[in-house]
């Protein structure tokens, strides 16, 4: 039983991995890649780590997987937000479509 | 005292779980490692941003404090699942309904470590990314992938940053 | 070309790859877990090659930085699917020390693109 819910959560984390990638392909700036990425991307190996857990059951491995889970959850927002940044201060322009850009009226 | 013997045991516990078939010199090292790495890192994980030392609670106010804490959480994996599958279909749909724009955010939060989470749950959450934090003022700068026709520029609020605000408030403040 | 025709295409290939992923027949002695999982690894390298093909065509540094995260996250995913079919736990472990290992080179990246010195 353990390893039929298991196997849902690996199906449901390598669909959102997927469709994180075809974001990263399809998007127009670099902006809204990084957006959509790094959701889908985090969740769906999130979820993969979930299921790993769920197979080995409350063993070395099933915590360890528990203790990545929580370590990409903590560090992948944050290296998101780095890159934003780092990529707004190194002057790549956003997309024509782009509605309203209020952080670089403030910065320059 | 309660935050670093609370980070002790934590840091033991990773040290534990990581090394997991464990023998006497396992647990040595663990204590060993765990201790020197609280001494250096408990000022910086819960200081309050002005004076700089840590704050006092009392255990009523922890448990209080844990209990929103797991109330954040169910809420903010709640929003997680939603922003994958706003993002998904936005990536699917073949004309791409995006309107990208980034706004300005007004917080009330202050400590560094509920801006810290404020901003993660930001990135994890529907169709928004942090991209800067300006801690004097407290503004956050926020890209959103679709920006509302009716949205006001001066307003400087956002529903979803309200909602997690109301939480962090109540557990790191 | 139209952009709902170059859609079309697109679409009809990733289709197309899923139907060969899924229904592209893997004979196996260990039961139906191992045949799943194998398909599960074949449907991961389709992600790191849509991920290294944003590296490969990128038109600024910033994007292949993104590309190189996002590929880096993955791996952590190739590394836990990869410890069930063969059992081997040890699998885990080199997951682990890549999450950290891509986290610390991914701010170091951006700190380097921001144009700044590492003192701050």
């Amino acid at each position: 039983m353990n390893e039929i819910i298991g196997t849902i959560f690996i199906v449901i984390g390598l669909i959102f991995d997927f469709l994180g990638c075809l974001g990263l392909i399809r998007l127009p700036d670099v902006y809204n890649r990084l957006l959509a990425s790094a959701k889908c991307v985090t969740l769906g190996t999130c979820g993969i780590l979930f299921g790993l857990f769920l197979f080995k059951g409350f063993t070395a491995t099933g915590f360890k997987a528990l203790l990545c889970l929580l370590f990409i959850l903590l560090t992948a927002p944050v290296s998101a937000h780095a890159l934003a940044r780092s990529s707004y201060l190194s002057g790549v322009k956003p997309w024509q479509g782009t509605v309203a850009d209020e952080y670089k009226d403030e910065k320059r | 005292m309660i935050a670093k013997i609370f980070l002790f045991i934590l840091w033991f516990l990773v040290w534990i779980f990581l090394s997991w078939p464990i023998n006497t010199g396992d647990v040595i090292m663990a204590a060993l490692v765990s201790l020197f790495v609280c001494y250096m890192i408990n000022d910086l994980l819960f200081s309050n941003g002005e004076t700089g030392r840590s704050k006092q609670t009392g255990l009523i106010d922890g448990i209080r404090r844990l209990a929103w804490f797991l109330y954040y959480v169910v809420v903010f994996v709640w929003e997680c699942v939603k922003a994958n599958f706003d993002v998904a279909y936005r990536v699917i749909h073949p004309d791409m309904p995006i309107r990208p724009g980034s706004i300005k955010v007004k917080t009330g939060l202050k400590s560094d470590i509920g801006l810290t989470f404020l901003a993660s749950s930001i990135t994890l959450t529907p169709g928004t990314t942090t991209i800067d934090i300006d801690k004097e003022k407290g503004i956050i700068y926020v890209h959103l992938i679709h920006l509302k026709n009716d949205y006001d520029p001066s307003s400087m609020r956002l529903a979803i940053v309200e909602k997690f605000e109301k939480i962090l408030r109540r557990v790191f403040e | 070309m139209g952009r709902r025709t170059r859609w079309f295409i697109g679409m009809v290939a990733v289709v197309t790859l899923i139907g060969l992923i899924i229904f592209y027949p893997i004979t196996s002695m260990l039961g139906w877990q191992s045949v799943f999982l194998r398909r599960a690894f074949l449907w991961l390298f389709m992600a790191a090659f849509l991920c290294l093909f944003r590296v490969l065509r990128g038109p600024t540094a910033p994007d292949r930085a993104v590309a190189i995260d996002m590929l880096g996250i993955l791996i952590v995913g190739f590394c836990a699917i990869l410890s069930i079919p063969t059992g081997r736990d040890w699998y885990i472990d080199i997951g682990i020390a890549w999450a950290l290992q891509s986290f610390i080179g991914i701010m170091a990246l951006a700190k380097y693109l921001e144009g700044k010195d590492f003192d701050e």
